[in-house]
């Protein structure tokens, strides 16, 4: 390996300002593009704000980039930058969980990548190298990990065994398929059928049909920039995901970090077989510029894919979990009077190792849980699962996104479940914890 | 291994609170007789008299129905009346312990004790714990919690 991390104070790649600045400097240039064409001519004046606009971004951004430095000292990374409030930032390599290769479109052009490092902690969302050159960033990326950690085998750089892929054209099809595609079309239905009756309340109509339109237009297109040519493999140090059309996106997962895994069959995904994993891992990232699309998004292990595909890999992640309800697994008949629509959906089951619940009234979720990454247990009854004889139990686990939930349990298999959960060696304590008379 | 219960003085901070709400209704109902005359006001009475009583007999039920048990591995706490929740949260998940007491519970000396694991929604707190019972029991929590640690 060519590359060494710096002792000495380091800066990053002289292109970071660019990369960093060129977000803002398209963003300038589409506000002022159109208003200088529908003028007629170029005005001089608007060009000379525009262009001190832009310029000074450009200052601030070398700024930034000169008193910005890094190195690794003594197991830490430090990064030192901010020019009117100096800010040190150190991490210790050990506690490192993850570091994902994150490159943005102007990045991708100008051959950068930024290294972010992935801690349990929040506040996270600091510690991060951009930008590197490209294959400095892969090399910096294994170097700082082999350091954190026992060293890494003596792999390849980019050691990646494919696993499986996901054909852009699937993506597309299937993300037409949902929700916000078909609230798309019948409102965009609705617009055209309406220009032909009443042509006068067009303006209105598309001042309050506009929002929704927009913001179902824009979720799917979201979805595809995301996880377009999406492929996961499995490299030294667990799951490695790669995808992205415009901002590519590498990161891994280790299987021991998996708070949770979700099977999602969308109703009209069924008769392709299609279905969608998402997983749940326990980090607190904290919001910033250029993440939105990832935040919103719940990460998909398996954007779209045949079941075989997902069985696989939830193999790979929580090996022995199972994703369909075993016999028995259902709830009672009469829960049906508590939750028509979904009661034929509802099941519950776990192992040894896991736990697992299917809920859902138009599309299946299973949510399957590690049973070491279990927090906390409650068990919830409302009036109406009184009346029935029913109960809830909830299953808490650090993961961000969702929770499993084994809903409308028979109460007193729900209060064995309970106890199952917490795996406590003493017996379970008398009945009367359940009821809401008081217990004293 | 038995259920505990919150101090029954907890009942008299849920009282304190109640009655709060208590000034303002009354300014209605001072209002009322003021702009509408005596009849008005004495409906306006009797309509607050019967919300305040219906809304004790609840209150007192839900300060009777709170319960803790201490296990060896984990701690049980159930309370609601309407919605009946039994939250068991094992020694070796809790992140953190905290004791806050607000204005009424410092003047009957209770405070209310709250655990967090890593999970937002675990939500495991006994309130109008006796100061020196809520010391205690804290201590003797973040210690379990300590020997039995897990990490995430």
């Amino acid at each position: 390996m060519t590359e060494r991390l710096p002792a000495e104070w380091a800066r990053l790649h002289p292109m970071s300002p660019v990369a960093r600045g060129g977000k803002a400097i398209a963003a300038v240039a589409a506000v002022s593009a159109p208003s200088q064409l529908s003028e007629g001519g170029t005005s001089v004046e608007r060009l000379l704000i525009d262009g001190a606009v832009a310029v000074v971004i450009v200052i601030g951004g070398i700024v930034s980039w000169l008193v910005t430095r890094w190195r690794v000292h003594e197991g830490e990374l430090q990064v030192e930058t901010g020019l009117l409030r100096r800010e040190s930032i150190r991490v210790p390599l050990t506690r490192v969980q993850a570091i994902d290769v994150v490159r943005p479109l102007v990045a991708r052009i100008l051959g950068v990548s930024e290294l972010r490092l992935v801690m349990a902690g929040s506040g996270s969302g600091k510690a991060k190298l951009a930008y590197l050159q490209e294959d400095k960033a892969l090399q910096v990326r294994l170097l700082l990990l082999g350091l954190g950690e026992e060293p890494v085998p003596d792999a390849a750089p980019s050691f990646v065994v494919p696993i499986t892929e996901v054909p852009n054209g699937r993506l597309v099809a299937s993300s037409l398929l949902g929700t916000p595609a078909i609230l798309a079309v019948v409102l965009g239905a609705a617009l055209v059928v309406l220009a032909f009756l009443a042509p006068a309340a067009i303006p209105t109509t598309l001042a309050g049909v506009g929002a929704p339109l927009f913001t179902s237009v824009s979720a799917i297109a979201r979805r595809i920039n995301v996880e377009f040519s999406f492929s996961v493999g499995e490299s030294p140090d667990g799951l490695s995901l790669h995808s992205g059309l415009l901002q590519t996106r590498a990161e891994t997962i280790r299987p021991g970090r998996v708070q949770g895994v979700r099977l999602v069959e969308p109703r009209l995904w069924r008769r392709f077989g299609w279905c969608r994993l998402e997983i749940d891992v326990a980090q607190q990232r904290e919001h910033e510029v250029g993440q939105e699309d990832v935040q919103k998004l719940t990460r998909a292990l398996l954007p779209v894919g045949t079941r075989t595909q997902a069985e696989d890999l939830l193999a790979r992640v929580l090996p022995g979990a199972i994703s369909t309800p075993p016999m028995g697994s259902g709830v009672p008949h009469r829960a049906r009077r508590k939750a028509p629509l979904s009661y034929r959906r509802l099941a519950t089951w776990y192992d040894e190792n896991h736990v697992a619940a299917r809920t859902g009234r138009v599309q299946a979720r299973t949510v399957i849980v590690p049973r070491h990454k279990i927090q906390s247990v409650r068990w919830t009854q409302g009036p109406v699962q009184r009346r029935l004889g029913l109960a809830t139990v909830h299953i808490d686990t650090a993961g961000k996104h969702w929770r499993a939930a084994a809903r409308d349990r028979d109460a007193v298999e729900g209060q064995a479940l309970l106890w199952q959960l917490t795996a406590s060696s003493q017996a379970a304590p008398v009945g009367s914890l359940f009821s809401p008379q008081e217990a004293g | 291994m038995q259920t505990l219960q919150p101090s029954p003085k907890l009942w008299r901070v849920r009282q304190c609170e109640l009655a709060i709400f208590a000034i303002p209704a009354l300014a209605c109902v001072v209002a009322a007789g003021v702009l509408a005359g005596l009849l008005a006001a004495l409906v306006a009475l009797l309509v607050a008299a019967v919300a305040f009583v219906a809304a004790g007999a609840a209150l007192r039920r839900r300060v009777r129905s709170w319960g803790y048990v201490e296990r060896d591995d984990d701690l049980i706490v159930a309370r609601g009346v309407m919605v009946r929740r039994v939250t068991v949260v094992p020694y070796g998940r809790m992140q953190f312990l905290d004791v806050t007491a607000g204005p009424f519970e410092r003047a009957f000396g209770l405070a209310t004790l709250r655990l967090h694991t890593a999970a937002a929604a675990s939500d495991a707190r006994i309130p109008g714990l006796d100061k020196d019972e809520a010391a205690r029991l804290r201590d003797r929590l973040a210690a379990l919690g300590e020997a039995r640690a897990a990490g995430l």
